[in-house]
Parts: structure tokens; C-alpha cells; sequence
């Protein structure tokens, strides 16, 4: 059973002479408990191909499945349903939420969830502790360096448990330590059959992946 | 997600960021509070004057002579004779003439200028709801005898005398030496004249020491009741004309008016005050609902991005919506209320002279047109940014 299905996805961005087409005719498959790693060069895609499978964007043709469901075809509040319960986005640029502690942003999905208050804060530190920032709950994106909010950022995607762990660039701020300790999560979660995709620009990361999908210019290569 | 959690939400979102939670609701504050302050300032004003116009007396009339201009063939001056006609009518009280005189007062070392120096009759007192706090008022024997005697306003005494007992003190009018035998009842102030400073003596005693023997300046009647006013006012001016030779009396050489006219006209003028005021509140109000909407708006790219991440996270639109509607309320309700709690304080202080009060009207509009700005700029941004596809949003410049 396939979670990704994409079939000849286009996007493109202005009009006339200035029309930019960032997707170009990309057709792949990703089964459950895959562990794709998506590379590139800059601007040949990546985060538009996976803005699309997070249900962030719509391409401008061609059809995405997620669990066999075409995606078009829900409506808004399936969508946010979606987005909440079957995928976990960790953003190039973090996108925590400003003045607000790192537990409660990474209660945040929990609550939009449901969950109580109890135990989304018992989640919430669990996920926080995997990451190692159980020290830092109580502070403020501001007062976290830049590899501390990308480890907030993943918490916040993990802790929901979803199917599908979608990541840009997650290791582009952190170290070589703290990236170890990243793609050492990913890979725990890949063995507990969780289906990621990541994108990457450095080999050893894209190396932990079962495969690797290359992208140029919009296209599969 | 239930309605306390969204709540929660609300509150830590104001929280998060308190100094543009604070100036919002500052805006609102300072909207809604000058609008009622300055509301319940001017209608404040308009009570006062129409209260202190009822203590001048109520039953009085006043023929004002001496008008230019009207050709009759005939002296168009009031004088003693035609007041002396006027007792005749039946439902006239009192009759008292007056002659008015602009002097400087000297008591030892001090001065005062007085505007109004009358020479009248005992009546007069009564007519004008004069009564006396100090001392007597002089008596028809006094006029009689022109006696130089006078009975000075409470302000004119605090002028003179400062701290010494004015009864029975020998003070200069014009030059002249009068006797004051009696201070009046504090009136208040009723608009630009202060009736508090005057000095009545009687009337032949005025005349032979300061105005000499000419015409009089205006006569003051009192009807027997308020309800005879008009009444008393009808045979007045009937007898006036007789004796005056009017024929047309649209340019009757004096002019007649009763308390209840100077009411009206006084009255209309504070509702103007009141009206010009509130003016200027709509003004303010306007002035803060344009920072409130300034505030709002320069947040609406940082809010909009976060919407962006919240959608992103799989908020439902309801929530976000129900979210940010909450912020805004709280806001600008909170605002005004504070507002509103402080324009009612502050209208328990007496303002330039003026105790304010509270016009109910006006802390209903007020509180309803800065809510709906603070609602509508604070719901409507967010309702866009929730449409918005998240990538969109995050995107958001
Ligand atoms: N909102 C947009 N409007 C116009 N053009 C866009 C927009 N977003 C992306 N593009 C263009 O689409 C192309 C693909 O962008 P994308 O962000 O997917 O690149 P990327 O592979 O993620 O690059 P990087 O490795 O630098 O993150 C680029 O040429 C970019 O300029
Ligand atoms: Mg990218």
C-alpha cells in the first residue's frame, strides 16, 4: 500500500515570461515505512514537491494521493484533520511561534488534536526529552539558538505520532552532533515503520535513507 | 477543541504580547473615556446653569428700555411714572424700577470695579429671589429718605472686605459714602455674568449721588405666581403701550422678557456647549479608532504567519477564527469598559468649574463603536488569514 502517490505534478509560480515552473512533471510512489531522502540543488524543487505532499500547497496540475485518497477532493476542515493526525512537518525555517514557550508549541498540535490538557503536557515533555531540550520547555524560539528550535520544530512534529514524517532540510542549522542525534530519531521511527521523507543537501544524511529521489529542475533524474 | 481551551488560547495570545495588547486597549481606553467625560462635562455645564437660572426667580419680568431707533413721536425713555402705572395691573406683585451704574467701590486701602451698581425698590429682592445671608435688606423708608445705604453681593464682599465684617462699614461708590447694612445669599454663577458681585442701594439715593434724575434703566416686576407670568406680562406691556404711544409694536421702543424665556434661551445655549463637546468626543473617538485599527493592521502580517503555522499544525478554521475573535473582544471590551469605568470616576470630580454628569446615551455609543472597530479590525484580518492555503499564509509579507 502506497502512502504517497504523486502522478505528473506541475507547478508553476508567475505568468508570461516571468512563469517559473518549480514542479515540472513529477510522478513517484512512496509505500508505507519507506525512508526517502529527497536531493538537489538549490531551487530545483524540493520544497515545493514536499509543500505539496504536506497539504501546505496544490499543485497547478496532476494528482496527489495520501493513503489512496486524493487529496483535491477533501475539504477544509479534512484537510486540517489530515495535516493534524497523518503528518508531521518539520520547516526549513522552523515556523515555531513566536513568544510562546517550547512545550506549548509543541503541545499545540496535541491541542488542536483533542487531547487533554494532562496528557498532551506528559506527550509534550516526552517529545521534548527525545530531543533532548527537556532543560529549555519554559523558553521562548527567541531565547533557543538556531539548532535548539530546529530540535523544538521536530518535537512538534513527532509528538502527534503521525504516519508520515515530512522534513526540509532538518539537519541544514544543527552540527554534526545534533545531526547525528536527528537522523538517530529518524531511524528509530523508521524502525518502529513510520514512512519519512526528508530532504537534504549532505550525503551522509541521505545515506541513512532507504532511497535516495534526485530532482532537477523540477524533474526526477 | 473545546470553547475554555480556545479561550486559553485567547488569553495567551493577548499575553504573548503585552505591550500591543496594551496600546490597543489603551487606544480604546482613551476613545471611549473622552467621549463620556467630555459628554457628561457639557451636559454637566447645561444642568448648572439651568439650575442656578431657577434660583434667579421665576416669577419675574423685565422691561428693558431705552431702545433706539424706534420713532413715535413720543419720549420712548422708561420712566418712574410709567413704573408707578405699572402696579395698576392686576396680577402684578411688585413693581420695582432700576437704574444700573458701572462703579469702583473703596473700602480703606481697596478697590473693586462693579459692574452692576443698581438703585431699585425693596421688591426688587423678592422679584430677583435675592435673599440675605448678612446684615438687612433697606425698607421702603430707606427710599423714602434716600437714605445711603447699600446691600452688597457675597463676591463683592469677599473683593472688599477679605476678612472684616462689611455690616455696618462705611465704603466709597463713585466717591459717595454708603453704609452697607446687608450681604446677599451666594447665587452662582449663571453663565457670563457673575450675579454675585453687585451692589444695591435705593434708587433716589442712586440717583442723587451717582446717575442723576434721567431716565430709568429697566423696571423689574414680579407677578403674583408662576402661573400668571404670561398673564401679568400681557397687561404690562398693554399698559406700556398705552402709556408709551406704541402703535406698531413690532418696534416697540423696549423690550419684555419673563424667567421663563432667559431659561429657554440660556438652556439652548448649553445644549450648544453640549453638542459642540460632544463633537469634539467623536472627534477623539475617531482619532483612537484609527490607532486601534493602525495597531491591528501593522500586526496582521507577524498574525497572519502564525495563522500559517497554526493551520499548518491542523487547526480547523473555526477554532482559529473563534480564537482570534476572542483576542479582539477581550481587547477592545476590556478597553472600553475600563474606559467607561474611567470616564465615570473621573466624572465624579468637578471639571473646570463644571460637576459632569453621566449621560447614559453616551456611554452606550461610545462602548458600541469602539468594541465593533476593535472587533471587526481584529476579527476580519484573521478571517482572511484563515482562508488563506497555509503555504500561503507563511508566506504572508
Ligand atoms: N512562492 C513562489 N513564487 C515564485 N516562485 C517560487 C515560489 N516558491 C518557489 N519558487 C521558485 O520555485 C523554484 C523551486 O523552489 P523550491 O523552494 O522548491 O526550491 P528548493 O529545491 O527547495 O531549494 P532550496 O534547496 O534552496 O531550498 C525556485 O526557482 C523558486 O524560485
Ligand atoms: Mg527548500
Amino acid at each position: 500500500m502506497n502512502v504517497i502517490e504523486v502522478q505528473d505534478l506541475h507547478k508553476t509560480y508567475g505568468h508570461g515570461e516571468a512563469t517559473v515552473r518549480a514542479l515540472d512533471g513529477v510522478t513517484a510512489t512512496v509505500p508505507r515505512g519507506d525512508y526517502v531522502a529527497i536531493m538537489g540543488s538549490s531551487g530545483s524543487g524540493k520544497s515545493t514537491l514536499m509543500n505539496i505532499i504536506g497539504c501546505l500547497d496544490v499543485p497547478s496540475s496532476g494528482t496527489y494521493r495520501l493513503d489512496g485518497v486524493d487529496v483535491s477532493e477533501l475539504d477544509e476542515s479534512q484537510l486540517a484533520l489530515v495535516r493534524n493526525r497523518k503528518i508531521g512537518f518539520i520547516f526549513q525555517s522552523f515556523n515555531l511561534i513566536a513568544r510562546t514557550s517550547a512545550l506549548a508549541n509543541v503541545e499545540l498540535p496535541l491541542a488542536y488534536a483533542g487531547i487533554k490538557p494532562k496528557e498532551r503536557r506528559e506527550r509534550a515533555l516526552a517529545a521534548l526529552e527525545m530531543v533532548g531540550l527537556t532543560d529549555r520547555a519554559a523558553h521562548d524560539p527567541n531565547q533557543l539558538s538556531g539548532g535548539q528550535q530546529q530540535r523544538v520544530a521536530i518535537a512538534r512534529a513527532l509528538v502527534t505520532e503521525p504516519a508520515l514524517l515530512l522534513a526540509d532540510e532538518p539537519t541544514g542549522n544543527l552540527d554534526s552532533h545534533s545531526t547525528e542525534d536527528v537522523m538517530g530519531i529518524f531511524s528509530e521511527l523508521s524502525g518502529y515503520g513510520r514512512t519519512i521523507v526528508l530532504i537534504t543537501h549532505e550525503d551522509d544524511v541521505a545515506a541513512a535513507a532507504k532511497r535516495v529521489i534526485r530532482l532537477r529542475d523540477g524533474r526526477i533524474i | 477543541m473545546s470553547f475554555i481551551e480556545i479561550f486559553k488560547f485567547a488569553l495567551r495570545g493577548v499575553g504573548a504580547n503585552k505591550l500591543r495588547s496594551g496600546l490597543t486597549m489603551l487606544g480604546i481606553l482613551i476613545g471611549v473615556g473622552a467621549v463620556i467625560l467630555l459628554v457628561a462635562v457639557g451636559n454637566g455645564s447645561a444642568k448648572a446653569v439651568e439650575e442656578n437660572l431657577q434660583a434667579l426667580g421665576t416669577n419675574q419680568i423685565t422691561v428693558q428700555g431705552g431702545r433706539a431707533g424706534a420713532k413715535t413721536g413720543y419720549s420712548t425713555d422708561l420712566t418712574l411714572d410709567i413704573a408707578e402705572a405699572l402696579k395698576d395691573a392686576p396680577d402684578v406683585r411688585s413693581v420695582s424700577p432700576l437704574v444700573t451704574t458701572s462703579q469702583t467701590l473703596t473700602f480703606g486701602d481697596s478697590s473693586h470695579d462693579v459692574q452692576q451698581v443698581i438703585g431699585t425698590y425693596p421688591g426688587y429682592f423678592t422679584a430677583s429671589n435675592s435673599p440675605v445671608a448678612k446684615g438687612a435688606l433697606f425698607t421702603q423708608e430707606d427710599v423714602d429718605q434716600a437714605a445711603r445705604v447699600v446691600v452688597i453681593g457675597s463676591s463683592t464682599a469677599t473683593e472688599l472686605f477679605a476678612d472684616t465684617d462689611p455690616i455696618g462699614q462705611r465704603i466709597g461708590i463713585g466717591g459717595q459714602l454708603f453704609t452697607v447694612i446687608g450681604v446677599l445669599k451666594e447665587k452662582g454663577s449663571a453663565g457670563f455674568t457673575n450675579p454675585d458681585d453687585t451692589a444695591i442701594a435705593p434708587l433716589p439715593a442712586v440717583q442723587r449721588s451717582l446717575t442723576g434724575y434721567g431716565p430709568i434703566n429697566s423696571i423689574m416686576i414680579e407677578a403674583v405666581d408662576a402661573d400668571s407670568v404670561s398673564l401679568a406680562q400681557a397687561e404690562v406691556t398693554a399698559i406700556l403701550n398705552a402709556k408709551m404711544h406704541v402703535t406698531n409694536t413690532a418696534s416697540a421702543p423696549y423690550t419684555i422678557r419673563n424667567a421663563a424665556q432667559l431659561l429657554a434661551t440660556r438652556t439652548e445655549t448649553a445644549e450648544t456647549f453640549t453638542v459642540l463637546l460632544g463633537a469634539v468626543a467623536a472627534i477623539s473617538l475617531l482619532v483612537g479608532g484609527i490607532g486601534i485599527t493602525n495597531i491591528m493592521m501593522v500586526t496582521v502580517t507577524e498574525r497572519t504567519r502564525e495563522i500559517g503555522i497554526r493551520k499548518a499544525l491542523g487547526a480547523p478554521r473555526r477554532v482559529i477564527l473563534t480564537q482570534f475573535l476572542i483576542e479582539a473582544t477581550l481587547l477592545s471590551v476590556v478597553g472600553g469598559g475600563l474606559g467607561a469605568l474611567a470616564a465615570i470616576a473621573g466624572a465624579s470630580f468637578t471639571i473646570a468649574g463644571v460637576q459632569p454628569v453621566v449621560v447614559p446615551s453616551s456611554v452606550a455609543l461610545a462602548l458600541g463603536v469602539s468594541v465593533a472597530i476593535g472587533l471587526f479590525f481584529g476579527s476580519y484580518p484573521a478571517s482572511r488569514a484563515a482562508g488563506l492555503r497555509p503555504i500561503d499564509a507563511l508566506r504572508y509579507e
